[in-house]
């Protein structure tokens, strides 16, 4: 570290604020930092916190793309950045920008690979040189043909990062590299950005808000931004030892949870910055053991607190469903499953696994091969889409992508207006849904005003107005910081304690452990699978084939000693959950 | 489910083998053959020539019926719109009348229009094939790579390879918000009005053209931060090298437009062959 720090700084921003056109206030204040070359450095904020403004400061979106006003000093490779253009920058650094589903310009690997080439006049042979040699880093050098639509998650980034590297440029910047990636493979895009590190010497920044996973890899430092500001600049040890991330509205790793929980003291000199170098003395694994055992006896008690009606009938019942888009690849594979009342389940599997197809078979957006389907016993195989909507609503990921109305209470009325109900008998309704979903006060506004998590809400509240009894959500915490995953997560669990039953598809571990009773893992159009979140997290063969990983309390009750990992995992999860109930009562539910 | 583009199939055969500006040059001079003259004989020898091209590029009858059944339906329409609106265009032409059959004072008609009217149709008929082998046989990146190289601006070249690119992308993403706004109840089956109909199409585009517009920021963005538009000109990573066959296709090509012309200027002494003189 000292010799680095001998250096010329690669990247210096000196006093610098940053306030766009269209804000009233900064959104970024007197930001001082300084990156070195060859440093590995994590930029951590929540949403919000000025880090995307700060990504697009460095490569040069800002002003190319949105206007503001600059004061202060930003200084890369020694260059005053408001007088670079974005072209410029663009070969000092590399972004690798979120979703790369999105950004693929190319029609194949190796052209979207190509494409900075392209724009710099680069003659074909070289090209076709360079894009190998790029493609060749990150193992892609094999599907240069390939369209993007036969990529996975894990290999489009790869190209995407082959995209950047093939300029040759010094830094590399990772806007959001892991979100829409499930833990499998974002633990993977964690070891590659390494090995690039590793094996390249760049100088790499990873903006993030999921610590946990970007951690699962050494970082020189973490800079933490929050409300636009830097409130930490220190390494990871001392971070995770401090207060710094509940206070900035960021989510603790589990172990530290854990630890804390068990009362053991986190200081840097155990090192807890990562959970392979964490070092515990005997006192402290004392303090877990009897922690989790003391538990043991006190989570029996609680147990029936929220367990599910146990009337007969059960409110969905499916029975040896098959179903395949086209002859001979089947998605569905008989399908057996009952849900009762009240439950809140969540949906685990890799992509193509038949989650979502499983979700389309249910609300008869198509149509099943084989099977039966039951709702409180009545066979639903004459339902049309409408009327199976009415029992069971569905939410999709993307809000902007369900929402058609400007007024959002028009947009929770347009349910009960398509189905002829009355305008007073409308109006009582949404009504009575905006109370619960806490946007009562907001009927009149635009839909536009919203925040993400709002416009969440919104569609979760226009499909409720039909009252439906099941609620189905696709990947409803994608891509959310940990304030926005709460302020959804908990507002499904406050329906469920409504009576209403959830079955939510997801790749996030924190929801899959905190919130749900069920986990069914799909795997190859199967439920392989069936039974309680901390069984599924401490099965590694469960683990692998719906491509989570295993999560770090795991670990912990490794290196603690406890044999019954599954039952440690279970503990924590419910010892958090009393301490976030408890916490709730406090905060009254707005 | 998820489909490659649309028409663009990956054979292997000499058409397939050729760049994709040779395609393009082929294309555009056998197109202004074709379009050039009105010599019936010519026209069938262009037509043989190019189903024969169709063949030799190895696409399906099945590929194209489609297709070939909506030109041909906008084709008979056009020639019963040319005849109402001229119908003496044929007499004008050659400069004679042969009556065939008298509809009414103004409508009637004559071999020469007949004539006339069959040569047009042939003429569109033979050049369905070349475009046809044409979007079948190039990929998208070098259509796009192609129509740069012959000077159109290569910002509007990519915006045809972005919309080709992620066509499916809005198609499919059309079908997601369909069926999930069908769920809370629009019906868009004929069992509705038509005016409810529309109005609940909007519904459904709406979503997707908010959705889409937050695509495009993406897009755009990512192609600033790699330098798109930095220079007047850029290179194409899809690009073929011209090599012996791509020479010889675009000379053979270059060879009918000549020989046409010039049969056209010595035989026929002008664009029309006149069997009635």
């Amino acid at each position: 570290m000292e010799q680095i720090k001998e250096r010329d700084p690669i990247i210096e921003f000196t006093n610098f604020t940053f306030q766009y056109y269209t804000q009233s206030e900064p959104t970024l204040y007197d930001i001082n930092l300084k990156i070195y070359p060859g440093e590995k450095v994590l930029i951590l904020g929540p949403s919000g916190s000025g880090k995307s403004t700060l990504v697009h400061c460095l490569n040069g979106l800002i002003p190319f793309a949105y206007k503001g006003e600059i004061t202060g000093s930003l200084k890369i490779k020694g260059y005053e950045t408001r007088d670079l253009d974005i072209f410029r920058l663009s070969k000092f650094i590399g972004t690798v920008l979120q979703d790369t589903d999105a950004q693929f310009v190319g029609l194949t690997v190796g052209e979207d690979i190509a494409f900075a080439l392209e724009n710099d006049n680069v003659p074909v042979d070289e090209m076709r040189k360079r894009v190998e040699e790029a493609a060749k880093l990150v193992g892609m050098e094999k599907f240069l043909k390939s369209s993007p639509f036969e990529l996975s998650g894990g290999q489009k980034q790869r190209t995407t990062i082959a995209g950047v590297l093939v300029d040759n440029v010094d830094i590399l910047l990772f806007d959001e590299p892991l979100a829409n990636l499930d833990p499998a493979t974002a633990k993977r895009a964690i070891e590659i950005i390494d090995e690039l590190h590793k094996n390249l010497g760049k100088t790499v920044i990873i903006v993030e808000h999921r610590l946990e996973d970007v951690l699962h890899r050494p970082v020189d430092r973490v800079i933490v931004i929050n409300e636009g500001r830097i409130v930490a600049d220190m390494n990871p040890h001392d971070l995770v030892s401090s207060n710094i991330l509940t206070s900035s509205g960021l989510r603790e790793p589990l172990y530290v949870a854990a630890l804390k929980y068990a009362s053991v003291n986190v200081e840097s000199k155990k090192t807890p910055g990562y959970i392979f170098t964490l070092k515990l003395d005997e006192e402290d694994k004392n303090k877990l053991k009897k922690w989790y055992k003391q538990g043991a006896r006190n989570d029996d008690n609680d147990d029936n607190d929220k367990s599910p009606s146990n009337s007969h009938v059960p409110l969905l019942k499916i029975e040896n469903l098959n179903f395949s888009y086209e002859r001979g690849r089947q998605v569905l594979k008989n399908i057996n499953l009952e849900v009762r009342k009240g439950e809140m389940i969540s949906i685990v599997g890799k992509n193509g696994a038949g989650k979502s197809t499983f979700a389309k078979v249910l609300c008869g957006f198509v149509r099943e091969d084989s099977g039966k389907m039951y709702f409180n016993g009545k066979d639903m195989s004459d339902m049309t889409i409408k009327e199976r909507a009415q029992v069971i609503g569905f939410v999709m990921q993307n809000p902007n992508q369900m929402i058609t109305k400007t007024i959002i209470y028009d947009e929770l009325a347009l349910g009960l207006r398509l189905r002829g109900v009355s305008e007073a008998e409308i109006e009582d309704k949404v009504k009575e849904v905006s109370k619960i979903c806490g946007l009562y006060s907001f009927l009149k506004w635009p839909v536009s005003a919203l925040s993400y998590g709002q416009k969440k809400r919104v569609t979760i509240a226009s499909i409720l107005t039909l009252d439906p009894e099941i609620l189905i959500l696709d990947e409803p915490t994608a891509g959310q910081d940990f304030s926005h995953y709460s302020e959804i997560i908990d507002f499904l669990d406050t329906l469920n304690s409504l009576g209403v039953t959830i079955i939510m598809i997801t790749h996030d571990m924190h929801l899959i452990m905190e919130y749900s009773d069920r986990t069914l893992v799909f795997a190859d159009g199967e439920i392989i699978a069936d039974t309680q979140p901390s069984s599924v997290l401490t099965n590694m063969e469960l683990v692998q084939r719906a491509n989570l990983k295993e999560t770090t309390l795991y670990t912990l009750a490794q290196i603690v000693g406890i044999d019954n990992e599954t039952s440690f995992v279970q503990h924590f999860i419910d010892y958090d959950r009393l301490v976030r109930r408890n916490n709730a009562r406090k905060v009254n539910f707005v | 489910m998820q489909e490659k583009l649309i028409s663009y199939n990956t054979e292997t055969s000499f058409i397939h083998s050729l760049s994709g500006l040779t395609k393009l040059i082929g294309f555009i001079l056998l197109t202004s053959t074709v379009m050039y003259t009105y010599d019936i004989r010519i026209i069938v020898a262009m037509l043989i020539f190019s189903f024969a091209l169709l063949r030799l590029a190895k696409i399906k009858f099945s590929q194209i019926k489609l297709m070939l059944i909506y030109v041909l339906v906008f084709l008979l329409i056009n020639e019963a719109i040319t005849f109402l609106f001229s119908p003496q265009e044929g007499v004008k032409l050659y400069g004679m009348s042969h009556e065939v059959f008298r509809f009414t004072e103004r409508y009637v008609l004559t071999l020469e229009q007949l004539f006339y009217q069959i040569t047009k149709f042939l003429k569109y008929i033979s050049v369905i094939p070349l475009g046809m082998i044409f979007l079948f046989t190039t990929n998208p990146s070098e259509l796009v790579s192609s129509l740069n190289r012959i000077g159109v601006n290569y910002k509007i070249a990519y915006a045809v390879a972005l919309t080709l690119r992620y066509f499916p992308d809005v198609q499919k993403a059309y079908v997601d918000i369909s069926l999930a706004q069908q769920a809370r109840g629009i019906d868009l089956s004929r069992k509705a009005k038509f005016k409810d109909r529309f109005k609940n199409a909007l519904l459904i585009l709406i979503p997707l053209i908010f959705s889409t517009m937050e695509r495009v920021e993406k897009i755009s963005n990512a192609m600033d931060l790699r330098g798109f538009g930095k220079y007047k000109k850029r290179t194409w990573y899809t690009t073929k090298k011209f090599d012996l066959k791509d020479y010889l296709a675009i000379s053979i090509c270059i060879l009918i437009l000549i020989a046409t012309i010039l049969f056209s200027i010595t035989v026929n002494q002008g664009r029309f062959y006149n069997p009635f003189r």
